[in-house]
């Protein structure tokens, strides 16, 4: 049993003990926290399979900003202490068997495949070729995603700038185009 | 120590059943939650777990560099979701003043 293999098994330990922990604790703040140890787990997991760049890129993305941004929204979306944040937890009991019937499924599925692999060498540094492609065969993806990102984060700011102030109840009557109201872009 | 041979070495098929669990635990996540973020979490689970799959295709199987870049696309196409899912759930808490998601049923009526 060499490193790699022992790598392995700790890494996926971490990934799937911390995402059950996620999934079952009652504080959310708690979820948020699994789920960091989740995705740097799984970063882990991808620089094990030689994808260096892509364990970086999940580092900085996910663990840098995606779980920044959650725990922002946590903040922003509770009242009160953060200690007492409790999410209900609703239809435990069927749903679980439903997941686990399916997750039975997906591994049965996996492990019966005859998957066309080949023969396994050693990993080399993937930055050029990556590199490479980007501005090659992946150009209008590559392209396509710097608008994408444009777009949400135009539309994230638009969006969350033109909400009322919190803890007011809805008006009554709503303008036809509350967006196109001067007044109500604080 | 003697260990059988299967589990002395991880292959394709130990990081497809690892993809496999976080992807039912994601599900669940989904399923049983019932506040916004958290049902938001369950699908970063979900699409980390195929994004596992892709790396370990394109270490493992014929799909070579393709995989990362797949890789890298799920991840861009994740952050932009999160942040315009964050700015949804802060419209709807403006409004409702709740982020659970059954109390949330105006269209419903």
């Amino acid at each position: 049993m060499d490193l790699s293999a022992v790598a392995f098994y700790v890494f996926s330990i971490l990934i799937i003990g911390s995402a059950a922990v996620m999934v079952f604790a009652k504080n959310i703040i708690h979820s948020a926290f699994a789920l960091m140890f989740t995705l740097a787990g799984l970063a882990l997991m991808y620089a094990l399979l030689f994808a260096g760049f892509v364990a970086v890129t999940q580092l900085l993305v996910y663990v840098g900003g995606i779980l920044v941004l959650i725990l922002f929204g946590v903040m922003l979306t509770t009242r009160g202490y953060f200690e007492k944040v409790k999410t209900r937890t609703v239809n435990l009991l069927p749903s679980t068997i439903f997941v686990a019937i399916i997750g039975v499924l997906l591994i049965a599925v996996f492990t019966t495949t005859e998957w066309s692999t080949m023969p396994l060498e050693d990993g080399e540094v993937t930055m050029t070729g990556l590199g490479e492609l980007l501005l090659t065969d992946f150009m209008l993806p590559f392209q396509v995603a710097g608008v994408l990102l444009l777009l949400a984060i135009i539309g994230a700011v638009l969006m969350a700038s033109s909400a009322r102030p919190p803890h007011q109840p809805p008006q009554a009557e709503q303008p036809d185009h509350p967006d196109e109201d001067p007044k109500n872009i604080s | 120590m003697v260990l059988p041979e299967w589990l002395a070495e991880p292959g394709l098929n130990h990081f497809l059943v690892v993809s496999a669990v976080l992807f039912s635990l994601g599900l669940l996540a989904v399923i049983t939650r019932r506040n916004i973020i958290m049902v938001l979490m369950g699908i970063e689970l979900i699409l980390n777990s195929a994004n596992l799959n892709f790396v370990a295709f394109s270490r493992y199987g014929l799909l070579s560099l393709e995989g990362h870049m797949i890789a890298l696309f799920v991840i861009i196409i994740a952050a932009a979701e999160a942040a315009v899912a964050l700015a949804i759930v802060l419209n709807i808490y403006n409004r409702f003043g709740t982020v659970d998601i059954e109390q949330i049923s105006e269209l419903k009526e």
